[in-house]
């Protein structure tokens, strides 16, 4: 107990050297915990943002399927899946559900309100398939009206019976399609969904943008990918074939580094402050050579003073640690309140905020670090300390 | 039984310069209750004496028994336990912790020694003991004057009722009545209380308060 007491007593004796090292220490860990947390949440918000689409197979033209540059964007954009690869698309696909659709894009007017929205064209019957209904009625054929997603339809306060424009064309909003979340197939949320028919009799008979394939049996997956691709890309690459559990991978993983990239910066800062640490403590040693040497004489052990010289350090990194976590877990609380808000639009509902075991998780990290770093940079001074010949630290001076 | 004694102890220091024999052959009892000086010019071996019989150091060679304990072979702690449980230092510079209060400077041998109870108790008497009053006891060394730390350090030694006391100079920072104050109390440790004391120093006049006088010179005893 005499040994924190000196330690503490010690720390107070200096007190602003004893601040700016805990400063250090709560910098660091600040540091570790919210970028930790940030990463993680911004993870989480966008996770819970993409919906649950792992039944999934898309397939898209591939890259360089249009001739010339696969890198210009031009070339991008104009490369489309035929309606006779769709047909092998099909039959690659055999029982499991097939959604051609085209992607376009077109001016939008609504009373005052205008700009463009993307438009989702596909065949009538497959559109209840995909979308599930808020209000109204789903399109039928090609003189109906057309479908909006629950976001532009709030946005835009527009319900069944609504009109708006559409490429200067005005048409009539039928129903609403319900809030969907960001997917890797499709994003209706802002979107208007029209039938293929209702799209084609405006803009002539089009290749699709992208296929979509259900597959009702998870286990096959593989299969129908490894299928798709043996039907079309058996003499070039035609289409690129991805399922959603790879493209979250891809996410995922992509989000991973990014996290360990932020705690490596925050790792960075718990590393300069263990060396403020290291400073405090060999000043701590070097002025107190002295009393190493009495306390040594008067019958205290190495490891007692080694202990001694560590619950310094140990008191650093918990006084740095408690502070910086509280801080912190105060940061990440309005964090998270202002990133709800940011997303709030995009964010399928309940899936906003940060969890609240993610911010216990970092902070308790974060400090567990703080506290680890500060006892391993405290620990050469003490060992330091523990080894000095008593008669010549009585000496000094 | 002797408390302390050399058989024919050497201590060398290799230096690059050449070895450095700080002891030659030193033969040296001290028995139970003797108050014995160590007196010698500069560079005679007192303080490699006070170290050893201190085990602060070990010989080169030859028999050191301090407490019917041979220090040779003894590894750092078994040194360190037999000054914390047998040893009592005196010093110069008085060596109070800074930090600790008059009566927790006394309490920390005993808190070394690993008792657990009565710990305060047992350091106010002794700083009683030593003449230190009561108000003084939760003050910090540097509110004391310097016959007061000396008094301090002095409870300090005795605290945990070592076999001896080991002094370094203990007056040579006081003035003379304070010293004289200080050997008083020395003496009367040594008289009344029956305590062993060995003393080094340079100042002839504490030959009158000592039974007898060790003289070094050049390492070995004279």
């Amino acid at each position: 107990m005499i040994f924190i007491n000196l330690a503490v007593r010690n720390l107070k004796r200096h007190k602003v050297r004893s601040f700016l090292a805990t400063v250090g220490i709560i910098i660091g860990v600040v540091a570790i915990a919210s970028l930790g947390i940030m990463g993680s949440s911004f993870s989480t918000l966008v996770g819970g943002m993409v919906s649950d689409v792992s039944d999934t197979v898309l397939v898209t033209p591939h890259r360089a399927a249009s001739s010339g540059d696969p890198f210009d964007p031009r070339n991008t954009l104009a490369a489309s899946i035929s309606t006779k690869n769709v047909g092998l698309i099909e039959r690659a696909a055999g029982e499991h559900r097939v959604v051609p659709m085209i992607l376009a894009s077109d001016r939008l007017q609504v009373r005052d309100t205008s700009g463009y929205a993307t438009i989702y064209a596909m065949p009538a019957a497959d559109i209840p398939f995909l979308l599930e209904w808020e209000a109204g009625l789903y399109p039928q054929g090609r003189s109906s009206g057309v479908m909006v997603g629950s976001l532009l339809a709030d946005e835009l306060n527009l319900h069944p019976g609504s009109r708006i424009e559409i490429g200067g064309e005005s048409v009539r909003v039928v129903g609403i399609a319900a809030e969907r979340g960001m997917g890797i197939d499709i994003n209706p949320d802002y979107a208007v969904i029209v039938t293929e028919d209702w799209y084609t009799e405006r803009h002539g008979d089009q290749d699709y943008s992208q296929v979509i394939v259900k597959v009702s049996d998870l286990s096959a997956i593989e299969d129908v990918k490894a299928s798709i691709d043996q039907q079309i890309n058996r003499r070039r690459e035609v289409v690129d074939v991805l399922d959603s559990r790879e493209i979250l991978e891809i996410y995922y993983e992509t989000l991973d580094a990014m996290n360990i990239f932020l705690l490596g910066i925050g790792g960075v800062s718990l590393l300069v402050a263990s060396v403020s640490i290291l400073n405090v403590m060999i000043i701590s040693v070097t002025e107190r050579t002295a009393e190493i040497g009495l306390v040594r004489s008067i019958g205290a052990r190495k490891r007692e003073i080694l202990r001694m010289f560590l619950y310094e350090s140990l008191i650093l990194g918990i006084l740095g640690s408690i502070i910086g976590g509280t801080i912190s877990a105060v940061v990440a609380y309005y964090a998270s309140a202002s990133i709800s808000v940011l997303f709030a639009d995009f964010a399928v509902s309940g899936e906003a905020g940060i969890p609240v075991s993610v911010v216990i998780g970092y902070v308790a990290f974060a400090m567990a670090f703080g506290i680890g770093t500060s006892v391993i940079a405290g620990f050469y001074p003490s060992w330091k300390a523990a080894q000095l010949n008593p008669i010549e630290a009585l000496r000094y001076e | 039984m002797a408390v302390i004694s050399f058989e024919n102890v050497t201590k060398v220091y290799p230096l690059p310069a050449g070895d450095v024999v700080a002891l030659d052959g030193v033969d040296i009892a001290i028995e139970e209750g003797e108050f014995v000086l160590i007196m010698g010019p500069s560079g005679s071996g007192k303080s490699t004496l006070l170290n050893i019989m201190g085990s602060l150091d070990v010989p080169t060679s030859g028999e050191v028994t301090i407490a019917e304990k041979r220090i040779g072979g003894m590894d750092d702690d078994d040194l360190t336990l037999l000054r914390r449980d047998h040893i009592g230092f005196i010093f110069q510079q008085f060596n109070l912790i800074p930090l600790l209060s008059i009566v927790e400077n006394v309490e920390y041998p005993l808190i070394l020694k690993g008792r657990q109870n009565g710990t305060r108790e047992r350091a106010e008497e002794v700083l009683r003991a030593v003449g230190i009053e009561k108000t003084h006891f939760t003050h910090k060394p540097g509110e004391l004057s310097g016959g007061q730390q000396q008094r301090v350090a002095i409870a300090r030694a005795l605290v945990n009722d070592p076999d001896f006391l080991l002094c370094d100079e203990p007056t040579g920072n006081l003035d003379s009545k304070t010293g004289t104050a200080i050997m008083t109390l020395l003496e009367r440790m040594n008289r009344e209380e029956g305590k062993t004391v060995v003393m080094v120093t340079h100042d002839p006049r504490m030959t009158e308060y000592a039974d007898r006088t060790i003289r070094l010179v050049d390492g070995k005893v004279a």
